[in-house]
């Protein structure tokens, strides 16, 4: 049996489908992997040993652990203890959490990086030291870090299709329901991956278009 | 302009461990005056200074702002908050600028009183429009730091520090970073500042400047003050070895 790309355009529905869901599963984790990524960068810096105790383990875990198996957790253990997440939500707490922890490890030492004469020059004014972080010190680490960061997010929309496993149709879930109906895994995994190459070259160039906005304001 | 004390410094010392930055120091500025601070680096100059604002709290001693003790030792959170309200009332110049690079003029401006003091947007826009008015830089409000000369940046430094309306502006070295070209747009500013009878404490390294606008020089060596008076005496009949050694470098060069 030769290779036989007509069959693709007849499911081109289904495959566009599945990219619509991995990019909202990449828009829904990264945004909470970002904001995440910073809260955890404060607890890991700033926070009370009661918070900050905990905080490590649970970064220990979502780093020593595979992502997979996170995602298994996420969505079929917490159904045990009364938690039921629709798949949607349970892969993107996951793949959300995961991410986030890594933001976090650059996000706390783009801070520290932050000079010190920041800080002074923020507390000389008279913001206390909430303040300072809140509007001089983060949002300068946020800055330094976004180049690192976007490599995580295209890290991110490509782990996303661990997410398969727990039922999200997204875009490689819909790849293998395409090729149980045809039998053509070659064509649609090739068609599939073409899609992911897709939307990565536009999540590149919004990344390049905010890393040329930044660099005046740093 | 009364002869009342306005920054009052009583026996301040500072020590890290058993280094000695300042030992037993006095000092008293009268509303408007202006004093400058000279001394051979590692005096202890910039750290008496920093005093001032509590940047770097002395060991003991204290200092006051008119009727108000700034080193007040207080719980954690309540001196938090009372240093806090005080530096509202001290404006501080840095050697090197510390504008926020990731706010434009403006937002450097208007972020302390607009977080600080609640006034709207318009208000705070009004305000860094005179500030930067008076340090002649009306056209930079929209430009980010880093397209700024060294000049600019620290005259919007001090149009920032003067937004909050402080009582005494304190100078750390403000014009050392600057290349030579630059270093009079910036005495120019503070001049002005001399003139609308601003109380100043500057720390410096540039004697003629000194000389031209302060109404009194201190001298400082190895963290106590060796000498102080007038910049006519200072500058022209010493009393102390220590100062005439100074002097003699720096005025020399």
């Amino acid at each position: 049996m030769g290779l036989d790309f007509t069959v693709v355009p007849s499911y081109f529905g289904v495959l566009l489908m599945g990219a619509g869901w991995t990019i909202a599963i990449t828009i829904c984790a990264g945004l909470l992997s970002f904001f995440g990524g910073i809260v955890f960068a404060v607890i890991a810096l700033y926070g009370h040993w009661s918070l900050r105790l905990p905080f490590r383990g649970f970064a220990f875990l979502f780093m020593g652990t595979p992502l997979l198996l996170q995602l298994f957790l996420i969505y079929f253990g917490l159904i045990q203890i009364g938690i039921d997440l629709p798949a949607f939500v349970a892969g993107v707490i996951g793949l959300g959490l995961h991410f986030a922890v890594y933001n976090s490890e650059l996000i706390q030492a783009s801070i520290l990086a932050v000079d010190k004469g920041q800080y002074e020059g923020a507390r000389t004014l008279g913001l206390s030291r909430g303040q300072t972080l809140r509007k001089v010190v983060i949002p300068q680490a946020v800055r330094a870090v976004v180049p690192p960061m976007g490599n995580n997010m295209i890290a991110l929309l490509k782990d996303s299709a661990l997410v398969s496993v727990i039922g999200v149709m997204e875009l490689t879930l819909a790849a293998q329901q395409a090729i149980s109906r045809t039998y053509r895994p070659f064509e649609f995994y090739l068609a599939a991956a073409f899609c992911y190459y897709i939307v990565n070259l536009a999540l590149e160039a919004g990344l390049r278009r905010l890393e040329r906005r930044i660099a005046a304001s740093r | 302009m009364t002869d009342q004390a306005f920054v009052t410094i009583r026996n301040a010392a500072k020590s890290y461990g058993a280094l000695e930055v300042l030992k037993d120091i006095n000092l008293t500025v009268n509303r408007g005056q202006i004093v400058a601070i000279i001394g051979p680096s590692g005096s202890g100059k910039s750290t008496l200074l920093r005093a001032i604002n509590e940047l770097d709290p002395l060991t003991s001693g204290e200092v006051w702002l008119e009727d108000v003790q700034i080193n007040k030792k207080l719980p954690h959170r309540q001196y938090e908050a009372h240093v806090n309200q005080v530096r509202q009332d001290i404006g501080m110049v840095f050697q090197h600028f510390n504008l926020f690079p990731h706010l434009t003029v403006r937002g450097n401006i208007t972020l302390a009183p607009r977080m600080l003091k609640g006034l709207s947007e318009a208000d705070a826009d009004k305000l860094a429009e005179e500030q930067l008015a008076k340090v002649g830089l009306s056209e930079k409000i929209d430009e980010y730091p880093s397209r700024l000369s060294g000049g600019q940046k620290q005259r919007v430094a001090i149009a920032r520090a003067l937004a909050m309306k402080p009582k005494v502006m304190l100078f750390d070295e403000a014009t050392s970073a600057l290349d030579p070209e630059l270093v009079e747009e910036v005495n120019l500013v503070m001049k002005q500042l001399a003139e609308e009878h601003m109380t100043m404490i500057i720390v410096t390294h540039e004697m003629d400047f000194a000389a031209s606008v302060c109404d009194r020089v201190l001298f400082m060596d190895q963290g106590v003050v060796v000498e102080e008076g007038p910049p006519s005496v200072i500058f022209h009949d010493p009393k102390e070895e220590r100062t005439r050694n100074f002097l003699r470098k720096h005025l020399s060069r």
